[in-house]
């Protein structure tokens, strides 16, 4: 868990960043996607194309460990579609670590037979492309990405992102009453996936499969807007 | 199937209608599914908007409401929705608004559409809207319901709750007001965490109790409280209350365990509504428990014979259900004591009040708790000492007459040996009946044998129960010490005997001769009855009910070890092929009868008949050897 900054930090300008990826990268698919992701920040969520984003990796450090499998689920604020849903399970470079496997319940023989992740990028950027992808915690969805396309295709691969985990702090960790629940001496309220759906009503899912994340965080978004903001909210003010 | 989804493909699995669809139908459902977050409070089908899924709750709750905003349904995890406009024409029409936080799972209108064509029972129940059909299977359907439907299907209306603080007065005022027969307690005060709860304000309150009319009339009239009094004085501390996913059944159980005609119903700890007794029995009207209340109802004998179809009904779905024989034969015993005793009391309207104190009792099966669905009528009167039959007769033969009437109307037909009340021999007082049954025991020629196969079975439905213990008492003392009683008894017991075998399409018997069909209450459960009774004469047995009679003769060194369970299983046995074959002829509308034709039993019951028979064979012969004629000197 990082330490989370108790003021707002500003979101970076992404319409400017992704216009000048778009123009500089050398990488055509990649010149695509960028060209493709740009939304307008104004437009309200409501209207929004999202694609919820999930991948299992074998550790917590982009350096050391590699991406295994990710998922992929494209939903509007009003519906989530099974049927338009992606996942891949991918070879990392590195023999996985036992433990990991435990965790992912992704076999060996599964990872043996799987592409690797510069195999199956086109499509995962043809399906990401023009959609605003929301994670749980984006400080895992977006190093790990931005080195496995680094180490791939010498140029990186970072986009904006909804980050629902930091939607939760705002409410529970960053705002007044967080703050004087601190002072009261109260634990902290738990911000992990699983903790914050049951806030919201959500029921418990079978966690750490890719896709099963990624419906798990669309349908938290979809309750945190409905709680807390307004389908006319712009994705300006929830991306990060 | 991609494994991912197993999460949705389980919980939908575990659901009606897609309990029933097979493996692969459900895979192909689950890759379609679309899925939304509905806050609590949000709508989610307006009326009159055009609908293109069906909806399945996957958490949450949702209501569902008439045209006119009135409440129509309440539905939570696992149920669906917006079917009924499916099927129509796309238009909504019962708005659904969710109740708590809701997730809901979309299936497509089109794989709707396909699984309603493809699947028979997917259609059939989206469909139940339609009128039932009437046939018998379709009732075992319902009757199944009784297990699966959850409590809150039956709760209509949102409880009525007020504060511990409220006066008993305005607590009783709003209760008319409202039209309900109870009310939640409810107390700001830190309580049993159970039923702690926060309503949508965030007050957190407990649940404390709740009053009913009988409250009110129990603890604050009939003990002189005043009208200001705060109705926690009156709330007793045991509260007995159900989650809204239970089945009716738990429900109902948990109402006859605790004694109470009202269950708070819970979601999670929110209370949702109220569960009185009367909702239960509206929705299963046709339970042996609502039949014995629909009896005491009638207000005349053809009030009471018109009942005769849903007895036969109750029968029927006892059966199917898996009741046992004992399960049965108590539920039919109860409800032939039902139709006695209800007649008896529309005599007494008529006749006036009995002269003399009288008892009504059952004889046979009835005494037994072992009626089936083909049964007559064995019925006798014990009268007062006090009776003299110039002054009093005429009372209590038009008495026996008219029950005996309204039984023959009710379908328990009059009794071919006239061992009914309405036979005078039969309507004595207590002193003549010890005088016959000691008779009967002393001197026990094969007409008093015959009497006492019949009134040994003996139990009081009606008045004086005093009088029939007293015989019961005697026959138990004096029996035992009877050895040349039991011999002829036992003797007595050999008249019928179970064929040799049963064979594909006859029965052989022992002489070698072959029928078609079999009687198996005269060649099985009746000879096994009389087998079981001589040895509960000879333990003093009190027990009426075969099983019971084995109980207490198991206490007993009567039988080889390991003899008595083999009985009881035979028995049970036999009674069930009797009853089973019974519930066919009524599901094939066919008058019942205790015929089988050994085409219509099965390869594996055929094989366990041949051991019953078996088994009661060597039984008879081990009940010669056991009570032989003491030698007379």
């Amino acid at each position: 868990m990082p330490s989370l900054r108790p003021f707002k930090r500003p979101a970076p300008n992404w319409p400017d960043y992704l216009a000048r990826r778009a123009a500089e990268a050398r990488d055509p698919r990649l010149a695509e996607f960028f060209a493709a992701g740009q939304l307008d920040p104004e437009m309200p969520i409501g209207e929004a194309p999202l694609v919820a984003l999930d991948m299992e990796t074998t550790g917590l450090d982009e350096r050391r460990h590699a991406i295994v499998s990710i998922g992929l689920m494209p939903f509007s604020l009003g519906r989530i579609r099974l049927a338009e849903r992606r996942y891949w399970v991918v070879r990392p470079p590195r023999p996985l670590v036992r433990q990991s496997v435990a965790f992912h319940r992704i076999t060996d023989s599964e990872i043996e037979h799987a592409p690797d992740l510069d195999d199956i990028l086109d499509e995962l950027l043809a399906a990401l492309a023009g959609r605003l992808a929301v994670v749980h915690y984006r400080h895992i969805e977006r190093p790990f990405l931005d080195a496995a396309v680094q180490a791939r295709r010498g140029e990186g691969l970072r986009f904006p992102m909804i980050d629902t985990m930091s939607l939760e702090a705002r409410i529970h960790r960053q705002s007044l009453w967080a703050r004087f629940r601190r002072w009261m001496g109260r634990p902290p309220v738990s911000i992990r996936l699983h903790n914050s759906r049951e806030r919201y009503g959500l029921p418990p899912y079978q966690g750490h499969h890719a896709l099963v994340d990624a419906l798990a965080t669309a349908e938290l978004l979809q309750a945190q807007i409905a709680a807390r903001h307004q389908p006319s909210t712009p994705i300006g003010q929830l991306w990060s | 199937m991609d494994i991912e989804l197993l999460e949705i493909r389980e919980h939908l699995a575990r659901f009606a209608p897609f309990d029933a669809l097979s493996d692969a139908q459900l895979d192909d459902l689950v890759g379609t599914i679309e899925v939304a977050y509905f806050k609590a409070g949000s709508e989610i089908l307006a009326l009159g908007e055009q609908i293109e899924d069906l909806h399945y709750i996957r958490s949450g709750a949702v209501e569902i409401s008439w045209r006119n905003g009135e409440l129509f349904n309440r539905l939570s995890e696992g149920d669906i929705f917006g079917h009924f406009s499916l099927l129509r024409n796309r238009k909504v029409r019962f708005p659904a608004k969710a109740l708590e936080d809701t997730l809901i799972y979309f299936i497509p209108g089109e794989r709707f559409h396909q699984l309603c064509e493809a699947d028979e029972h997917f259609a059939e129940f989206v469909e139940l809207g339609q009128p039932r059909l009437k046939s018998v299977v379709e009732e075992q359907h319902k009757s199944n319901d009784m297990m699966m439907t959850r409590v809150r299907k039956l709760v209509s209306r949102r409880p009525l709750m007020v504060e511990e603080s409220t006066s008993v007065q305005e607590v009783a005022q709003r209760m008319n007001e409202e039209n309900v027969s109870s009310a939640l307690v409810l107390s700001t005060r830190e309580g049993d965490p159970r039923y702690q709860f926060s309503d949508p304000d965030g007050q957190s309150w407990t649940l404390q109790g709740i009053v009913t009319d009988q409250d009110l009339r129990n603890r604050v009239l009939a003990e002189g409280r005043s009208v200001s009094t705060a109705v926690a004085e009156i709330v007793s501390s045991r509260l007995i209350s159900v989650q809204s996913d239970k089945s009716v059944h738990e429900a109902m159980l948990a109402m006859l365990r605790n004694n109470v005609h009202h269950l708070p119903v819970l979601y999670r700890r929110r209370p949702m509504g109220v569960l009185h007794l009367s909702d239960i029995i509206r929705y299963e009207t046709h339970s042996s428990l609502y039949l014995v209340s629909n009896i005491f109802h009638q207000p005349d004998t053809l009030g009471l014979a018109r009942l005769k179809p849903d007895v036969r009904q109750a029968f029927v779905r006892m059966v199917e259900e898996g009741a046992s024989s004992h399960m049965v034969g108590s539920a039919l015993s109860t409800i032939g004591r039902s139709f006695t005793r209800r007649l008896l009391e529309l005599a007494e309207e008529a006749l006036g009040p009995p002269p003399v104190p009288y008892c009504f009792m059952a004889l046979g099966s009835m005494a037994r708790n072992e009626q089936s669905i083909v049964t007559d009528q064995d019925n006798a009167l014990i009268l007062d000492d006090s009776f003299d039959p110039a002054q009093h007769d005429e009372y209590f033969a038009a008495l026996a007459q008219h029950v005996s009437d309204g039984l023959d109307a009710c379908g328990y037909t009059y009794c071919k040996g006239d061992v009914m009340a309405t036979n005078r021999q039969w309507r004595q007082p207590l002193a003549v009946w010890k005088g016959y049954f000691s008779e009967w025991i002393d001197q026990p020629r094969p007409e008093h044998l015959l009497h006492s196969s019949i009134f040994f079975d003996l139990d009081s439905v009606h008045g004086e129960e005093a009088f029939v213990e007293q015989l019961q008492d005697l026959v138990a003392s004096k029996a035992s010490q009877s050895p040349l009683f039991l011999a002829a008894m036992a003797r007595n017991a050999l008249g019928r005997t179970p064929p040799l075998g049963v064979f594909r399409t006859f029965v052989m018997e022992k002489d070698g001769k072959q029928n078609n069909t079999i009687n198996i209450k005269r060649r099985g459960t009746a000879p096994m009855v009389d087998l079981i009774r001589v040895h509960a004469l000879a333990c003093g047995s009190r027990a009426q009910n075969s099983f019971e009679r084995l109980d207490d003769i198991a206490k007993t060194q009567l039988l080889p070890a390991g003899t008595g369970d083999k009985i009881r299983y035979a028995f049970e046995f036999l009674s069930m092929v009797r009853i089973r074959h019974q519930a066919i002829d009524l599901q094939e509308e066919r008058e019942p009868d205790n015929n089988i034709a050994p085409g219509n039993v099965s390869d594996s019951e055929r094989h366990h008949l041949k051991d019953a028979f078996q088994l009661l064979s060597n039984a008879q012969k081990f009940l010669k050897f056991r009570y032989p004629m003491p030698s007379r000197r």
